[in-house]
C-alpha cells in the first residue's frame, strides 16, 4: 500500500486543490501551504519505502498487482528496486524544494500552478515504480501535460515555442515506444498465446537478435530525447531557459533521468543482444555528449543555458556508465542521476533565485555579487563544486564509479570522457567569476537582498544532501547494490552473441585487458 | 588519534566559515592558530610514538570508515603514518600553524568577516594538506590534491575583487584539472591492473614483478599518467604556467600553500610510490629530464623578474624541478630531504618578501625598492639567511640537501642533468642576492618612483585600509616603514633558525654525518617485505667531497656575481640587458608560454564552441532540421487544408473519383 500511496497522495491533494475556490487569489497564501505539506508528506511516504526497502534483495519489492484490463492482460503493478528506489525518493525530495522556489516567483495561478507541480510529481513517482509497461506508459505520457502546461504558463517569454517543441520532441519519442510496447505484448502472445504487458514476464522472453535491434531502436530513441543523448538534445535549453525554476529544477533533477532510468530498465535488460551491439554506438553518442555539452556551455551567455548545456554534459556521463554494463558503471550511473539531480535542481533553483531579484539571466549583468549577497555566493559555491565533481562531494562518487566501470569495458571511451571533467571546471568557474568576482558593475545589483529564510529551506537540503552524498555514499549505493548485480547479470547471460570487443589496437591496454578477462569473469 | 590531526583544522574551518562573521579578529585568528598547533602536538606525539618502533615497524594505520563500496571496487579511508607521511605531517603542520600565527598580523586590515574568511581558507587547506599526505591509498590522497587545488583557488582569489587575482584563481585550478584528468586515468589503469588502490599493498604487488625495460609497458604507462598530474599540482613543464600567477593571493597563502606544502604533492606523490616509479625506468627519466629542465628554465626567468613575489615564484619552480629531478634519478631521500629543507627556507622567504610588502603598503616591484636594510632590520637578516640557504651556502640547510640532490644526479651517470642542475645552482644564487641586493642593498628608490602597474600591487593594505590611512602609500617617509610587527617577527625568526639547522638531520658521510634522515625515510621507499635494515652503502667519498666543493663554488660565485652586477655596477646590469634586449625579452616575458598556451588551446577552443558548436551544429543544423521539419508539416498542412473547403459537393467529387480509383484498380489488376 505504501507504494501506491507515494503517488496517490500528491495526486490527492492535487484533486483536493482543484476543490478549493481561488478566483480572486486571496487563498494563495493556504494553497501553497496545503501542496507544499502534501509534497512533504509524500517525501515522508518514500523515506518510509526507504527505511523498509531490503537491501539485499535483488527482487522487486512493495509490489502490488491488480488486475486492470484483463483482456489484454494489463495490470495495474508496480513495485520498486534497488534501481528506482533512490530516484523515487529524489523525486519527492526536490518536488518540496521546487514548490518552495515558487513561493517567490509564481504570483499568477497559484492554485493551477500547485495543482499541475503535484500532478507532475505523481506521474514522475508512477514513471518509476510501474512493472506494467502499459500502466508505464500511461504515466510516461501523463507526465508531459502538467510540464507541457508549467512552461507554456508560467514560463518566460519564449515559453510557448519552448513547450511545444517539448511537447513534440517527446511525443515523437513516445509514439515509437508505444508501438514496440504493443509489439512486446503481441509477441509474447505468440509465443505463449496470451498478451502480456508485465515486464519481469517480458524480462524472460526470448526475442530473435534481429527483431530486437528495431525494438531496441525504438525504446531507446524515446529514452536518448528524454535524456537528452547528442544529438537529440535542442530542446531541453528552450524548455530550461523559458520553464520557470519550479519547473527546470524539476525538469532537470527528475525529468531527465526517466531517460536514463528507461534504458536501465527496459533497452538493455529487455534486448539485451541488440544492446550489445549498439552500446559502442550509443557510448560514443555519450561521449561527443559529454565534450560537446561543455563546450558549448562554456559560452552560453545565458546562466540557466549553461546550466541546461551543462545537464547534456553530465548526463552523457550516465549513459556511458550504463553502456559499460558493469557493477561499477550502473551503479556509478545511478549515482551520478542522484548526484545530478541535487547539483543541477540546486543550480537552477540558485539561478532561479537571482533571476527572482534582477529579472534576467544574462552573466554579463551581473558581476561582483559575493559582496553584496556572500551567503547566496556561499551557497552557489558549494553547489558548483559539487556540479564540477570534487571529492568529498557528490558528483565525484558517480563520475569516478562511472569512469572505472567505462575504463574496464573499453579505456578509449574514458580518454575522451574525462576531458568533461576538465571542462566542467572551466565553464562553471568561468560562470562564477563572471557572476559573482570582481566589482559590481551594474548599479542595479548595489542592492540585491541575501537569501531570506525561505530561500535558505530550499537551499540547505540541497548543500546538505551534497555533502552526505559525497562523504557517505554507501549509505546509497548500497541499496542498489544487489539489484544492480542482478541487472547486470541478466543482461550479460541473455547476451547470446557476445561483441568482440578486443583493443588489440590500443597497445598495453589492449594486452591487460585480455589478461584481465581470461582471469576473472565480467562483473 | 590519527584522525585527529586533519580534524583539528576541520574544526577550525566549520567554526570560522560558520560563526566567524560575528566573531572578533583575535578569537577568528585565535581559534584557526590554535587548532594548527594541536595539530602540531599531535602530529610530534604520533612521530615520537613511531620513533620509538624499529624501522621495520614503524607504520600507524587508522581506518576511518568505508567510503565508497561497489562490487569488488571497496576503499576505506585510512590514514597512515609512516616515516615520510612523519616527515610531511610536521612539515605541514608545523609550518602551518607558524604561517598561521603570522597571518594573524598580516591580514590584520582586513573587516572581520573577511578575515574570518581568510582563516577558515587556511584551516580547510590544512585539513585538505593533511588528508593528502596522512592517506594510505590513491584516493584519499586524491581527496587531499583536489581539495588542496580548491583552498588554493579560493585563497589566490581571495581579493576577489581583482580580476587578475580572480583570474589566476581560475587558472590554477583549470591547469590543475589538466593534470587531475591524466592522474585519474593513472588511478583507474593501476586499480584495474592491480585490483587495489592501497599504497602499500600496491608496492609490495608491484615489488613482485621485474622492472619493465625497453618497452613502453603498462606501469610505464600508469606512472607516466601519475607524473603528468604531479606536473600540474608541483608547477612542472608544460603545467607550471599558473603558479607564478598564483601570485595574486595574500603573501603567507604564498608561503604556506606555493611554497612550503601543496606544490610539493606530486614529489611526496611520487615518493609515496617509489617502488612503483622504480619499476618504470622510462617514466623515471623522463621525470628526472623535466624536473632538470624546469628548474633551469624557471631560474633563467627569474633572474629578470622584477616583482619580488614573482621571483621567489620562479624560484619555486625552479627548487620543484629539482626535486623531481631526485625523484627521478631514484634519490628519494634525497629530493623528500630538498622537500623538507625548502620548506623552511621558502616559507622563510615569502614571509619576509611579506613583510616588506607589509612594511612598503602593497609595493611589489623591486626597482622601487632598495636600502631597506635599515629599516627593516629582521626583515633583513632573516631574509638574507633564507637567501644564503636557498643559494647553497656551505652549512646552511640548502647546502646540505641540494648538494646531495646534485651529488646522486652525478654519482647515477647522468652528467648532463648534473650539468644543468649545477647551472641552475649558480643562477638561483644570482638571482635570490639579486633579490636581496636590490631591495635592502643601495639607496631607497620607492619614494620617488611612481606606480606603474598600480593593478599589480597587493590591495594587502591599499584596498581596505581606512580612508585616513596613507592610501598613496609611495610617499611613506622613513619613520612610518615598520619592520615585521611581533607576531611576523616571532615567525621569521623561528623559520630563519630552521633554515639553518634543519639540514643538519642529513648531515652526508662524507662530511663525517649519518645521514639521518635518509636512514629515517628509507623503510618508505621500499616494498613492505623488505624490513631489512638498510646498510648504507660505502659512498665515494672523494667524490662527494669534490662535488660539494664545486657547489660550494658555484654559490659563492652566483652571490659574487650578483653584488657585482646589482651591487657594485649596476649600470652594467642595464647596460647587460640593452646589449642583450632579445634574449632579456624573452625571459622578461617568460618565453611567451602563455601566449602560446592562449593561442594554440584556450582561443580556438572558445572559438570553435561559440561559432562552430553552438552556432552552428546546434543551432543551425540540428535546430534547423528540427524546426525546419516543423514548417514543412505546417506548410504541407496548410496545402492540405484547403482540400476541406466545407463544399458537400467537392466531398461527394472526391469520393466519386476515389471509388472509380479502388474499382479501377481491382478490376484492371
Amino acid at each position: 500500500m505504501l507504494l501506491t500511496l507515494s503517488w496517490v497522495l500528491p495526486l490527492a491533494g492535487a484533486l483536493l486543490l482543484l476543490l478549493v475556490g481561488n478566483a480572486d487569489g486571496r487563498r494563495d497564501g493556504v494553497i501553497r501551504w496545503a501542496a507544499l505539506l502534501v509534497s512533504i508528506a509524500t517525501f515522508a511516504v518514500t523515506l518510509a519505502i526507504w527505511a523498509a526497502f531490503d537491501g539485499g534483495v535483488p527482487a522487486f519489492q512493495f509490489v502490488e498487482r491488480y488486475p486492470w484490463i484483463p483482456a489484454f492482460g494489463i495490470d495495474y503493478y508496480v513495485g520498486i528496486d534497488g534501481v528506482s528506489l533512490l530516484l523515487v525518493v529524489l523525486t519527492a525530495f526536490l518536488t518540496p524544494i521546487a514548490l518552495l522556489s515558487s513561493w517567490g516567483s509564481i504570483e499568477r495561478k497559484v492554485k493551477e500552478f500547485s495543482i499541475f507541480m503535484l500532478a507532475l510529481e505523481a506521474a514522475m513517482i508512477g514513471v518509476f515504480i510501474s512493472l506494467d509497461l502499459f500502466l508505464f506508459y500511461v504515466f510516461w505520457d501523463a507526465m508531459l501535460v502538467p510540464m507541457y502546461f508549467l512552461i507554456g504558463i508560467w514560463g518566460y517569454d519564449q515559453r510557448i515555442y519552448a513547450a511545444i517543441k517539448f511537447m513534440l520532441y517527446t511525443m515523437a519519442g513516445s509514439v515509437l515506444m508505444l508501438v514496440a510496447i504493443l509489439g512486446l505484448a503481441y509477441l509474447h502472445n505468440a509465443a505463449t498465446g496470451s498478451y502480456s504487458f508485465d515486464l519481469l514476464r517480458l524480462y524472460t522472453l526470448d526475442i530473435d537478435p534481429s527483431t530486437q535491434m528495431w525494438f531496441f531502436l525504438a525504446f531507446t530513441v524515446a529514452f536518448a530525447i528524454k535524456v537528452p543523448l547528442f544529438p537529440f538534445h535542442t530542446w531541453l535549453p528552450d524548455a530550461h531557459v523559458e520553464a520557470p525554476t519550479a519547473g527546470s529544477v524539476i525538469l532537470a533533477g527528475v525529468l531527465l533521468k526517466m531517460g536514463t532510468y528507461g534504458l536501465l530498465r527496459f533497452s538493455f535488460p529487455l534486448f539485451p543482444d541488440a544492446a550489445a551491439s549498439f552500446a559502442p554506438m550509443l557510448a560514443v553518442l555519450a561521449v561527443v555528449g559529454i565534450i560537446y555539452g561543455a563546450l558549448v556551455a562554456m559560452v552560453q551567455p545565458d546562466m540557466k543555458k549553461l546550466v541546461a548545456y551543462s545537464s547534456v554534459s553530465h548526463l552523457g556521463f550516465v549513459v556511458l556508465g550504463i553502456c559499460a554494463m558493469n557493477t561499477q558503471g550502473v551503479e556509478g550511473a545511478i549515482y551520478q542521476m542522484l548526484a545530478h539531480g541535487v547539483s543541477t535542481g540546486g543550480l537552477f533553483l540558485l539561478v532561479g533565485m537571482l533571476s527572482d531579484r534582477r529579472h534576467t539571466r544574462l552573466i554579463s549583468e551581473f558581476g561582483g555579487l559575493k559582496e553584496v549577497v556572500p551567503r547566496l555566493t556561499a551557497v552557489f559555491m558549494i553547489i558548483t563544486l559539487a556540479s564540477i565533481g570534487l571529492p568529498g562531494l557528490n558528483g565525484f562518487i558517480g563520475e569516478l564509479l562511472i569512469m572505472l566501470g567505462a575504463f574496464r569495458w573499453d579505456p578509449r571511451f574514458v580518454v575522451f570522457a574525462g576531458l568533461g571533467v576538465i571542462l566542467s571546471a572551466v565553464y562553471m568557474l568561468w560562470m562564477v567569476q563572471r557572476v559573482y568576482f570582481g566589482s559590481v558593475t551594474h548599479e542595479e545589483n548595489m542592492k540585491l537582498p541575501d537569501l531570506v529564510p525561505r530561500e535558505w529551506a530550499a537551499a540547505v537540503p540541497l548543500c546538505a544532501m551534497a555533502v552526505v552524498m559525497g562523504v557517505f555514499p554507501t549509505l546509497f549505493l548500497r541499496p542498489m547494490e544487489s539489484s544492480v548485480e542482478a541487472l547486470v547479470e541478466r543482461v550479460q547471460a541473455r547476451q547470446n552473441l557476445r561483441v568482440n570487443r578486443s583493443f588489440e589496437s590500443f597497445g598495453p591496454f589492449g594486452t591487460f585487458e585480455r589478461a584481465e578477462r581470461a582471469e576473472r569473469p565480467e562483473r | 588519534m590519527l584522525a585527529l590531526i586533519p580534524l583539528f583544522p576541520l574544526l577550525g574551518f566549520l567554526i570560522n566559515a560558520s560563526v566567524g562573521q560575528r566573531l572578533p579578529k583575535t578569537m577568528s585568528g585565535a581559534v584557526a592558530s590554535a587548532v594548527m598547533v594541536a595539530s602540531f602536538v599531535i602530529s610530534v606525539m604520533t612521530v615520537l610514538e613511531l620513533a620509538g618502533r624499529p624501522p621495520g615497524a614503524r607504520a600507524i594505520e587508522q581506518t576511518v570508515y568505508t567510503w565508497i563500496a561497489s562490487g569488488d571496487f571497496v576503499l576505506d579511508v585510512t590514514f597512515r603514518v609512516d616515516p615520510l607521511a612523519a616527515v610531511m605531517i610536521l612539515i605541514v603542520s608545523g609550518i602551518g600553524a607558524l604561517i598561521h600565527i603570522y597571518s594573524t598580523a598580516y591580514m590584520h586590515e582586513e573587516s572581520d568577516g573577511e578575515y574570518a574568511r581568510y582563516f577558515s581558507y587556511l584551516n580547510l587547506f590544512a585539513f585538505f594538506m593533511l588528508v593528502l599526505v596522512l592517506g594510505a591509498n590513491f584516493l584519499v590522497l586524491f581527496v587531499g590534491w583536489e581539495g588542496v587545488g580548491l583552498c588554493s583557488y579560493l585563497l589566490i582569489g581571495f581579493w576577489f575583487r581583482k580580476k587578475s587575482a580572480a583570474d589566476a584563481g581560475k587558472k590554477a585550478f583549470v591547469v590543475n584539472r589538466i593534470g587531475d584528468y591524466a592522474f585519474v586515468l593513472g588511478v583507474l589503469f593501476l586499480f584495474v591492473q592491480f585490483g587495489t588502490l592501497d599504497f602499500q599493498r600496491l608496492a609490495g604487488m608491484v615489488a613482485a614483478l621485474p622492472p619493465e625495460e625497453g618497452v613502453f609497458g603498462a606501469i610505464s604507462i600508469t606512472t607516466l599518467l601519475l607524473f603528468i598530474g604531479a606536473t600540474g599540482k608541483s608547477a612542472q613543464i608544460p603545467l607550471y604556467v599558473w603558479l607564478p600567477d598564483a601570485m595574486e593571493g595574500p603573501t603567507p597563502v604564498s608561503a604556506l600553500i606555493h611554497a612550503a606544502t601543496m606544490v610539493t604533492a606530486g614529489v611526496y606523490m611520487i615518493g609515496r610510490n617509489a617502488v612503483l616509479f622504480s619499476h618504470a625506468p622510462e617514466t623515471m627519466t623522463i621525470v628526472a629530464v623535466i624536473g632538470a629542465l624546469t628548474a633551469l628554465m624557471a631560474a633563467t626567468i627569474g633572474l629578470v623578474q622584477n616583482d619580488i613575489k614573482r621571483v621567489l615564484a620562479y624560484s619555486t619552480v625552479s627548487q620543484l624541478g629539482l626535486m623531481f629531478l631526485a625523484m627521478g634519478v631514484g634519490a628519494f631521500g634525497a629530493g623528500i630531504f630538498h622537500l623538507y629543507t625548502h620548506a623552511f627556507f621558502k616559507a622563510l622567504l615569502f614571509l619576509g618578501s611579506g613583510a616588506v610588502i607589509h612594511a612598503l603598503h602593497g609595493e611589489q616591484d623591486i626597482r622601487k625598492m632598495g636600502g631597506l636594510k635599515r629599516y627593516l632590520p629582521i626583515t633583513y637578516w632573516t631574509f638574507l639567511i633564507g637567501s644564503l640557504a636557498i643559494a647553497g651556502v656551505p652549512f646552511l640547510s640548502g647546502f646540505f640537501s641540494k648538494d646531495e640532490i646534485l651529488y646522486e644526479t652525478f654519482h647515477d651517470g647522468h652528467t648532463m642533468l648534473w650539468l644543468m642542475a649545477a647551472i641552475t645552482s649558480l643562477l638561483t644564487a644570482t638571482y635570490m642576492f639579486r633579490l636581496v641586493f636590490l631591495t635592502f642593498h643601495g639607496e631607497r628608490r620607492h619614494e620617488t618612483a611612481a606606480p606603474e602597474h598600480p593593478e599589480e600591487q597587493e590591495p594587502a593594505a591599499v584596498h581596505h585600509a581606512p580612508s585616513d590611512a596613507p592610501s598613496h602609500h609611495r610617499t611613506i617617509a622613513p619613520s612610518h616603514l615598520h619592520d615585521a610587527p611581533p607576531a611576523m617577527a616571532l615567525v621569521l625568526v623561528i623559520l630563519a633558525v630552521g633554515s639553518v639547522v634543519a639540514g643538519y638531520t642529513g648531515v652526508p658521510h662524507a662530511l663525517g654525518g649519518h645521514n639521518r634522515l635518509a636512514a629515517w625515510l628509507a623503510p618508505s621507499f621500499q616494498p613492505p617485505a623488505g624490513t631489512t635494515e638498510t646498510v648504507a652503502e660505502p659512498e665515494a667519498a672523494a667524490l662527494e667531497l669534490t662535488l660539494m666543493g664545486v657547489s660550494s663554488a658555484i654559490a659563492i660565485g652566483g652571490i659574487l656575481l650578483a653584488s657585482f652586477f646589482w651591487l657594485r655596477r649596476r649600470e652594467l646590469a642595464a647596460a647587460l640587458a640593452r646589449r642583450y634586449a632579445g634574449v632579456y625579452t624573452v625571459l622578461l616575458n617568460k618565453y611567451y608560454v602563455d601566449e602560446l598556451y592562449d593561442a594554440a588551446v584556450v582561443h580556438p577552443i572558445q572559438r570553435g564552441s561559440e561559432r562552430g558548436l553552438w552556432r552552428g551544429v546546434d543551432v543551425a543544423v540540428v535546430d534547423g532540421a528540427v524546426n525546419g521539419t516543423g514548417t514543412i508539416v505546417a506548410e504541407g498542412s496548410a496545402v492540405l487544408r484547403r482540400l476541406q473547403t466545407g463544399s458537400v459537393r467537392a466531398y461527394a467529387g472526391s469520393m466519386f473519383i476515389g471509388v472509380v480509383v479502388i474499382l479501377g484498380y481491382y478490376l484492371w489488376r
